[in-house]
């Protein structure tokens, strides 16, 4: 709704309307930077989903086999040639073991749900694959007679990596994320934040105290690839730690935090007014008193937004970890620190790479739990934030 | 009249520029002394010398003796934690800290070991804030955070907290600039109730303040101590011409 402007009063100025004009045209300019960005990232996220969600399927076909003594030992042999080509090796491979479990299936005839592989499983999706011919109208035959049918893919959530597409799996890549964040989180919040109380609450303001505070800052804008080459350097060559490790990965992600946490602890701790010190210090209050109880629990929401900040981003980092060897092929979920384990950004990289077509989605699917994990860690850094923060 | 802080010949520099200029006064036990001046005339500079609050600002380097009840605070031997105990402070805007009432009296005693937790902690809590004049209007709500209270009422909660570690004599920067005319006089009463058992320094830009309560009234300008006298010499007699000019409002 634009109202004309009178002209004939004395409240008019000649220029307005060109003035007007001009906040409006800015305006306008903003908006579309906003918009463009949005759509990108809405562009991505569809991207991302679309190639990812059929990896939480997996498509599986019943068959009946008759199984005897011999079964258990050539597990590759139970199938007609045809199917055996269609059906996993993955499974046919854990077949034996089955057999094993269930003694009294000896001289019956058992159905099962077999996986199928992937190639079957992507032509299945509507991808691409590289099925002959009479293969895909087997599996047209078969999905008439309602043999096939989709399931959904605990293998990708319970299962290590593996060189068979449809037995991959982001397991291991999760629990190694989880224990080198363990790490980082235990080495880089501590050592960070007590290092901002330090040149925040304690360190006369010298030129010692400004070089390490802007070399601190310096730190925060190093490409990350080059803490890995510190950590490569210092963690596995000199202390020895084992190579592929979560003990040395987040180690060396705790490198790369812990400017990250500094500069925001220190912004936080910088934030709380200095009345509150001048009172705590009028009453006869050491210095770690008011510190403490005072000027840390004001400080606390934004030390603990930027930690948490500081950990997500590290958890997404992949170049440093590529340094010290984390890029490993892990098929079984690591069980200690010092064990070779892989990140879940590693594993996306790894896949990312690999030529079987079926690991497009494994990757999608990688990205979007990985996503999952950072938008709830930042969405529990606000919640925080809100709960922490004192009222004034 | 006891003499319980005497300040002898203190200089004060902010780097290289100098604060204070010679100050000597003695301060009488159980009296009001207000300090006045222009801004900047140094006598915040010279209030928070007297607990040492000066010692926090890098910059600044002092020389000179300020001795409370036979003792120079500025002796090497002597903390400065226990000299902030026996010479609290209220500031010109209300601070009290982000916690509840009941945690804003208590915590310096506790720290300081002055009660245990528990009924005796209790008392002090509640006859601090009856010392401040607070206690009718919080007793209802002790576990309110401090800052939900009325400017006045922060301020009176302010003095509770620091009657609580029993000091001897409490330093006032400009209690009454933030408040309205209401809070002004309640804390007015207080000061004058309370110099039966402290000894009181506050500085204030308000002249009319300065006549009503305080006993003796010092005139800084420029960092040095001009005239200092019973308050009701100052007003009525001055000795010097700058201090009848800037009483009278000619300058500052």
């Amino acid at each position: 709704m634009e109202t004309k402007i009178n002209k004939n009063n004395n409240f008019y100025i000649p220029q307005i309307e060109k003035r007007n004009k001009q906040a409006k045209r800015f305006r306008l300019y903003a908006l579309s930077a906003v918009v463009l960005s949005l759509s990108f990232l809405a562009f991505f996220l569809f991207d991302i989903i679309k190639a990812g969600i059929p990896a939480f399927t997996q498509s599986v076909v019943k068959i009946e086999i008759t199984i005897d003594e011999e079964t258990a030992n050539n597990p590759y042999g139970i199938l007609e040639r045809d199917m055996s080509r269609l059906v996993s090796r993955a499974w046919l491979r854990s077949f034996p073991k089955e057999i094993d479990a269930h003694p009294e299936w000896i001289g019956t005839t058992q159905t099962f749900w077999a996986l199928l592989n992937a190639e079957a499983d992507q032509y299945l999706k509507g991808a691409q694959n590289k099925l002959k011919e009479n293969q895909k109208s087997k599996l047209d035959a078969l999905l008439q007679e309602g043999l096939i049918e989709r399931k959904f893919n605990a293998t990708f959530f319970f299962t290590g990596d593996s060189k068979i597409p449809e037995n991959a799996g982001f397991y291991a890549a999760i629990i190694g994320s989880v224990l080198t964040m363990l790490v980082t989180m235990a080495l880089a919040v501590p050592i960070g934040v007590m290092t901002a109380i330090y040149l925040e609450e304690f360190a006369p303001d010298n030129r010692f105290t400004q070089f390490i505070e802007i070399n601190i800052n310096n730190l925060a804008a190093i490409p990350s690839i080059l803490f890995g080459l510190l950590g490569l350097a210092i963690f596995i060559n000199f202390f020895g730690v084992p190579r592929s490790s979560p003990l040395a990965g987040g180690m060396t992600l705790a490198l790369m935090s812990l400017p990250i946490i500094i500069v925001s602890s220190k912004a936080a701790l910088k934030s709380v007014p200095a009345s509150i010190r001048q009172a705590g210090y009028a009453l006869g209050l050491t210095k770690w008193q008011v510190t403490k109880d005072h000027v840390l629990p004001l400080a606390f929401p934004g030390v603990l937004t930027g930690s948490i900040i500081a950990l997500a981003q590290a958890m997404g980092e992949t170049a440093p970890l590529i340094i010290v060897g984390m890029i490993a092929f892990v098929p079984d979920p690591v069980t200690s620190f010092t064990s070779a384990a892989t990140v879940m950004p590693a594993q996306i990289f790894t896949w990312s790479g690999m030529p079987e077509r079926a690991y497009i989605e494994k990757t999608a699917a990688g990205i979007m739990v990985l996503l999952t994990v950072l938008i709830s860690l930042n969405t529990i850094a606000v919640i925080l934030r809100k709960k922490f923060e004192v009222k004034w | 009249m006891d003499v319980k802080v005497k300040v002898d010949k203190l200089n004060l520099w902010y780097g290289a520029n100098q604060a204070l200029h010679d100050i000597s006064i003695d301060l009488y036990n159980n009296k009001i002394t207000a300090l006045i001046g222009a801004s900047g005339c140094g006598k915040s500079t010279f209030l928070r010398s007297l607990n040492r609050m000066n010692d926090l600002v890098e910059s600044a380097k002092i020389e000179g003796n300020v001795i409370i009840d036979g003792k120079n605070i500025y002796d090497k031997d002597i903390d400065v934690v226990s000299v902030r105990k026996r010479i609290g402070m209220v500031f010109q805007q209300p601070n009290p800290f982000p916690k509840s009432i009941y945690e804003n009296v208590a915590y310096a005693p506790l720290k300081h070991g002055i009660v245990k937790k528990g009924s005796e902690c209790d008392e002090l809590v509640e006859s601090s804030l009856k010392s401040a004049g607070i206690w009718e209007e919080v007793k209802e709500k002790l576990q309110a955070p401090g800052t939900s209270l009325s400017g006045g009422q922060q301020q009176r909660l302010c003095i509770a907290r620091t009657i609580a570690v029993k000091p001897d004599v409490i330093l006032m920067d400009e209690p009454t600039s933030a408040l309205d005319p209401i809070s002004t006089e309640k804390i007015e009463a207080l000061m004058l109730e309370l110099k039966k058992s402290y000894t009181i320094v506050t500085v204030t830009h308000n002249m009319q303040q300065a006549a009503r309560i305080a006993d003796h009234t010092a005139f800084f300008h420029l960092g040095e101590l001009i005239e200092y006298d019973e308050t009701e010499k100052i007003f009525v007699n001055p000795k010097l011409k700058k201090t009848e000019d800037y009483i009278t409002g000619r300058f500052g």
